[in-house]
């Protein structure tokens, strides 16, 4: 044994999914640039509405001001600054977006692979509580339930959690469709005659094999759920003064778009921009996952 | 013999089917000592995976399971799924048919083997790689250091094979399980495979059943053979008695099947005529019966027992078949030689 010890590379870790997958990301120039620019955007949204917090709370005199020096995105109908709002809103979408696709990728992931692996009554019981939320128009509950939450008025964290309370469904159909199928793999029943249990053969087995549909689909609740809390706010219904997102902002500048297009483009623009990276990241990171692009290492 | 590592006693497994109950297998017995290798024979649907899958405890939960299987001196009947998980890797490993899908394609080999290797026992990471690569070394790999990091699917079908042999040795089982281990794998690879296994069995001192249809495999692996059909030993024996003396008309019909390498002889194969029987219900008598040529009546009418054969070194050999003693006396395959003229000459004349 020891003769292996000096030759053989144990110093070095073995390869894991993850690192190899991290190899492959770093080579995809794609994602790396969403990723540059989504780092971009986030750093200048910190660092502009920590330098200038009250930003998007000064009145100024100067009332929907095409972009200048001093105002580089404009201003509003009622002068305020366009570009902090902007940034301040685009901030306040990644938080929500953060929190809705945790949500969704935690409980979608764990009800689905419940479903799937283990079937049976367990399986019946969860997809019809899915079909209930799937079948229930979302807005209508949200509606409801908005009511209920905000009526401190509309708590940015209290939208959050209520879409992320209702996105899971989808990414659970989708990782119980992706077990049904992974469970009758031959690998699964060789790993259970190694001796692993239910446990060890979902979380080492059948997750890394759902890993990129489980990825990309998170990635599409992040811009599901930016879209989402938009439409919230056009009904009154999202996060209320002086919160801002960008979808706020979008649909306030929607009116506006002919007379004074900076209102509406700029917000509309940075929320394509970050929607666009957060595919682009998903795209990227479903290609790294799947072990044929495997590059090897050296 | 020293304790078995191995002892079946009238297992029994049956399925709940739309049509009745489906006795898969019915009554089997037998021990397997330390590096004892137990060779499984029969046609499709005898049984043989039934029992394999029986003696690790991984038959589907519509199996009724009756009997008694001991590996080691631990009841695996009636056991808890969860008391089992100690036992499967550990106790009994089980390599199955298609290595092209019996390994995960999203981890490297190395993490496979290393996973294998710390899943019973606490074993450093660095223990665990240089266990590894010795796993792999054992079963054959060339470069085991870089077959540490490459994905299953930029290996061949037969270092694949090797790959879960290595997987199945991690933690020294006494008893491997291998069900038709070559029958995927291209026949110049089939060989070289077998002999990784064979080297890995004399390593770890484990026994191994030995699933398969090939009796060239069972020749050249096994001890003893078990002969199924349609769910029952009807032979069991040494492999020198079983090849050379065999005592039930359906073993004679399997050897009558093989073709023989040694002498380029103008000798035709021979077939057992008829199809296996389906075991939904069994109408009693030999279930061989409809398809044997030397059928009488007593064999429409009861089961025969499976019993003693005298045997020229005293050893056991046991036969279900009512003329036992005149079966084991006569050539091998020659009953069926008449029989398939038989068949060939309705054939002729049919055109
Ligand atoms: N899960 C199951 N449910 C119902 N019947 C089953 C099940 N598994 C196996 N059987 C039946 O049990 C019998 C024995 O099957 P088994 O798989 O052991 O055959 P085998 O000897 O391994 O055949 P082969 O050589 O084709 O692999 C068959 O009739 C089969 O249909
Ligand atoms: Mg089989």
């Amino acid at each position: 044994m020891s003769i292996f010890r000096k030759k053989g590379r144990s110093g070095e870790k073995i390869e894991t999914q993850w690192s190899t997958a991290m190899r492959n990301f770093r080579k995809d120039k794609m994602a790396l640039t969403g990723i540059a620019i989504f780092v971009i955007i986030l750093i200048v949204a910190l660092v502009q509405t920590m330098l200038n917090p009250k930003g998007w709370s000064t009145l100024t005199t100067d009332f929907a001001k095409p972009p200048s020096w001093h105002h580089p995105f404009g201003t509003t109908d009622s002068g305020l600054d366009l570009m902090s709002g902007c940034l301040k809103g685009a901030l306040q979408d990644l938080i929500i977006a953060v929190i809705v696709s945790t949500m969704a990728l935690v409980i979608g992931t764990a009800v689905g692979a419940v479903a799937g692996y283990f079937g049976g009554l367990l399986d019946s019981v969860l997809m019809r509580v899915v079909d209930l939320l799937l079948v229930v128009p979302l807005l209508t509950i949200l509606i409801v339930m908005s009511n209920i939450f905000s009526s401190g008025g509309g708590s940015p964290l209290a939208i959050a959690l209520l879409i992320g309370f209702l996105s899971w469904t989808y990414i659970s159909r989708l990782v119980r469709a992706e077990f049904l199928a992974l469970r009758e793999r031959p690998f699964v029943e060789a790993s259970i005659a190694l001796g692993a249990s239910s446990w060890r053969v979902i979380t080492r087995h059948l997750i890394p094999n759902a890993i990129g549909v489980i990825m990309v689909n998170t990635t599409l609740t992040v811009a599901g759920a930016i879209l989402l809390e938009s439409t919230l706010s056009y009904l009154g219904l999202g996060i209320v003064p002086p919160a801002v997102s960008l979808g706020m902002l979008v649909q306030d500048g929607q009116g506006s778009a002919t007379t004074s297009p900076w209102q509406f483009f700029f917000p509309a623009g940075l929320l394509l921009i970050i929607v666009l990276c957060v595919f682009v990241i998903g795209d990227g990171m479903q290609a790294a996952f799947d072990p044929r692009n495997a590059r090897r290492r050296k | 013999m020293a304790q078995p590592v191995v002892s079946v006693k009238g297992l029994e497994v049956s399925f709940a089917t739309e049509g009745g109950m489906l006795n898969a297998v019915r009554g089997l017995t037998f021990e397997l000592a330390e590096q004892e290798v137990l060779g499984i024979v029969g046609e499709s649907g005898s049984g043989k995976s039934v029992t394999a899958l029986a003696l690790i405890g991984l038959l589907p939960k519509t199996a009724v399971v009756k009997g008694s299987v001991e590996i080691d001196g631990e009841e695996i009947v009636g056991r808890a799924e969860k008391d089992m998980y100690k036992m499967r890797g550990s106790k009994i490993a089980m390599i199955f048919q298609d290595p092209m899908t019996s390994l995960n394609p999203v981890y490297t080999i190395g993490w496979q083997i290393i996973e294998a290797v710390r899943s019973h026992g606490k074993v450093s990471k660095d223990e665990a790689k240089v266990r590894a690569i010795e796993l792999l070394r054992l079963s054959g790999i060339p470069r085991p250091e870089a077959a540490l990091d490459s994905y299953p699917h930029e290996f061949s079908g037969g270092m694949r094979q090797r790959v879960v042999i290595a997987i199945a040795m991690a933690n020294s089982p006494r008893v491997m399980l291998a069900d038709e281990p070559t029958t995927a794998l291209d026949v110049t690879v089939q060989a070289q495979v077998l002999l990784s296994l064979q080297s890995a069995l004399e390593k770890t001192k484990a026994a191994l059943v030995l699933v398969t249809h090939d009796l060239g495999v069972v020749a050249g692996m096994a001890n003893r053979v078990i002969v199924m059909y349609a769910g029952r030993v009807v032979e069991f024996a040494n492999v020198d008695e079983l090849f050379y003396r065999p005592s039930m008309p359906y073993t004679h019909g399997l050897l009558g099947a093989i073709p023989s390498h040694a002498e380029d002889s103008d000798e035709r194969l021979s077939q057992i005529p008829g199809a296996p029987p389906t075991m939904l219900n069994h109408a009693g008598g030999c279930p061989f019966a409809p398809r044997c040529p030397l059928a009488q009546d007593v064999c429409r009418s009861t089961e025969p027992a499976l019993e003693p054969v005298a045997t020229a070194d005293g050893s056991v050999h046991l036969s279900a078949c009512h003329f036992r003693d005149e079966v084991s006396s006569m050539p091998v395959a020659s009953m069926f030689k008449g029989a398939e003229q038989i068949l060939e000459g309705a054939e002729d004349s049919g055109h």
